[in-house]
């Protein structure tokens, strides 16, 4: 008896789907995968863009922006989404053409678990050898002298790093190997770097597992996104940038820092250590994917349609999500590069 | 009427199997057959596909990733022995505690010391143990277990910093805390075959046992215990398969970090971890040298197994 209304429940819903399927079929659904970073932006751009254009559907998953090019290297997504772009090598394997879109931007975020220290200064030369396990407590001379009026507490630091691959890592590495040839030589940048090992280097998963690790740490410092840092109340360290001033992040400093910057013909372009005076120093765009042919014109157009709202409405969002508005000139170049996609 | 059926199924008790029986019992024994057997090609298939993929790895790394201590993807250098150390050291730290009290819940609720229903309830929720989620475990131990922990670990770390397994201070994640939860993770598959084993003691040897005038404890520690040991060996092995196993709590536990310490408090890696955490990003190099570290990892799991069996053939005793 049970399992005959089990069974007549389940005809029941293949007979419903059957029925959904020709309401459906006016619809274009795309698909996207990849990184996390900004993954909560977009995921809020495709519910409001989906209430705009009921017969456009986007699926988003926030996988990393790796696996992202890979599902768009082996054509099962639309579009793909990534901190660290597409290699050349990578871009060489995909027929009908490439084309990259920095679709938003964001901070690199110090933050710190010291329960005394409201504002925290950081030069450039001491976050280096903090991330490279060589100043070990917060009372070091280097650090108090740039925190006259803050009394620092004798506390080792623990150092939490990312234990995945991950965008994130190579924009926080990348500026680094930037600012200093001595951690270029011996850790290097990439998705992934070999951090040293020391007793107080910690690793955790996902930006979520770093920053649930420095909320519970005390004496914890960890780079994260600015927006989960800011979520989580963390308080963050204010940076030395290369004018030699001290500026802090979630405020001018990141639209700053993305100014006057120059495209090149792919639109990959890596800020990883900017020159204005009040540029906050760790930004990065971060990148949507896109072939330059699709066989499906009407997939062409809806990813159009996407775009022009990413970079219209889209930007006005992003400022209240934590992630930097792209100035007025790179939407421009970015919509140019856009007519690419066909 | 009601007679004629009544005859009718009377007589249906002394029948002979009908062709549609035989048939049945015929493709059940088949079915059993075919499923038995899937099992057996699915590992099979398992190791060819991870083997296959392991290859490249092998040809140009070779043994040496077994003994190598760095993980540099972007250097290409691929070493796995503090992973290796760190399963093996955690598993049987998660062991030695996991099994010290799964095996004393096993006396506690076989023993006579409860009255039946609170028995029934207190085994009910340490089975329950067993349903909670991976990830569950691994924001708990971030979020209440290391807080918990913190100011122990401290008190050892000053005051008997001269022992190696306290060298080091806790920052947070580490080799202790991963072992701890892990040792709860294990613990109902510890305690719920070890309580089988205490049941299945013949109520004779209880009575013998009492009869020739132990107390409560002797009989246990003496009689029980020792008549029990097959069972409760099993339980433990099958324990430690887990414990080896176990990925998501100990990859936000552990630390993550390549270094072989004795120290209980310091950070440390295991190859579940290393898998779990590398694999959704890795490239085609990366992901045969995490398929070889995959290798290692069954390999070491199936060693442990068979000693398990040797021990229990060499010391007599039967599960």
């Amino acid at each position: 008896m049970k399992f005959s209304s089990l069974l007549q429940a389940g005809v029941l819903c293949f007979a419903l789907a059957g029925l959904s399927v020709p309401a459906m079929a006016e619809t274009t659904r795309l698909t996207g995968s990849g990184a996390s970073f900004p993954a909560p932006l977009y995921t809020t751009w495709f519910k409001d863009f989906g209430r705009v254009n009921k017969n456009i559907q986007i699926n988003y998953q926030s996988k990393g922006s790796g696996a992202g090019v890979r599902d768009f290297q082996n054509g099962t997504v639309d579009f793909a989404a990534s901190d660290s772009g597409m290699s050349e090598e990578q871009i060489a394997s995909v027929k009908q053409g490439v084309q990259m879109l920095p679709m938003t931007a964001g901070e690199i975020v110090l933050a710190y678990n010291l329960k005394d220290v409201k504002e925290l200064n950081l030069p450039r030369e001491v976050y280096i050898d903090i991330f490279m396990g060589k100043i070990k407590n917060w009372n070091d001379p280097k650090i108090a002298a740039a925190n006259t009026g803050t009394t620092m507490p004798d506390q080792e630091i623990t150092v939490v790093t990312r234990a995945d691959s991950s965008g994130t890592n190579f924009v926080f590495t990348q500026h680094l190997s930037a600012i200093s040839p001595e951690f270029k030589e011996k850790v290097g940048f990439g998705n992934s770097v070999n951090w040293p090992s020391e007793a107080k280097m910690v690793k955790s998963p996902k930006n979520d597992g770093v920053t649930a690790t420095i909320t519970q740490t005390p004496g914890a410092i960890g780079y994260i996104e600015y927006g989960f840092a800011h979520m989580s109340k963390l308080p963050m360290a204010v940076l030395e940038n290369k004018a030699g001033k001290y500026v802090a992040p979630g405020g001018e400093g990141g639209p700053a820092a993305l100014a006057g910057a120059e495209f090149p013909e792919n639109m990959l372009l890596w800020v990883s250590d900017p020159e204005a005076e009040n540029a906050y120093p760790i930004v990065t765009y971060t990148w949507m994917i896109f072939s330059k042919k699709y066989n499906n014109p009407k997939k062409a157009e809806a990813l159009q349609k996407m775009i022009a709202y990413g970079l219209g409405e889209g930007q006005k969002i992003a400022t209240k999500a934590g992630y930097i508005e792209l100035p007025a000139a790179v939407v421009e170049k970015v919509k140019t590069a856009a007519r690419n996609i066909q | 009427m009601a007679e004629y059926n009544s005859l009718q199924r009377s007589q249906s008790i002394s029948k002979p199997p009908t062709a549609g029986d035989m048939l049945a019992n015929r493709a059940f024994r088949v079915l059993t057959l075919v499923f038995t057997w899937s099992i057996v090609l699915l590992l099979a298939y398992i190791l060819y596909k991870i083997g296959g993929r392991a290859i490249p790895a092998v040809k140009e790394y070779g043994l040496g990733m077994l003994v190598g201590t760095t993980w540099d993807v972007n250097a290409r250098t691929f070493g796995i022995l503090p992973e290796i150390w760190g399963t093996l050291y955690s598993s049987l730290l998660a062991l030695i505690l996991g099994g010290f009290f799964g095996v004393s819940i096993a006396i506690f609720l076989t023993q006579n010391f409860l009255p039946r229903i609170l028995e029934t309830i207190l085994r009910s929720i340490i089975e329950l143990l067993a349903a909670i989620p991976s990830v569950v475990y691994g924001l708990w131990g971030i979020f209440v277990l290391i807080p918990i922990i913190r100011p122990v670990a401290d008190f050892f770390n000053t005051h008997f910093s001269w022992i190696p397994f306290f060298s080091t201070s806790l920052s947070g994640p580490g080799m202790f805390p991963a072992a701890l939860v892990l040792s709860i993770m294990i613990l109902p598959t510890v305690a719920a075959i070890s309580q089988d084993a205490f049941r299945a003691i013949p109520h004779k040897i209880t009575e013998a046992a009492y009869g020739m005038g132990t107390t409560r404890w002797e009989a246990i520690l003496r009689v029980m215990l020792p008549t029990a040991a097959g069972g409760i060996f099993g339980a433990l092995v099958l324990g430690l398969g887990r414990a080896l196993g176990e990925t998501m709590a100990l990859a936000m536990l552990v630390g993550n970090s390549n270094q072989i310490s004795l120290s209980v408090f310091a950070p440390a890696n295991t190859l579940a971890a290393l898998l779990a955490l590398n694999f959704p990003e890795a490239g085609d190099t990366e992901i045969s040298v995490l398929m070889f570290a995959a290798c290692v990892l069954l390999l070491i799991t199936l060693l442990v197994n068979m000693l398990g069996a040797l021990i229990i053939n060499k010391t007599g005793i039967k599960r």
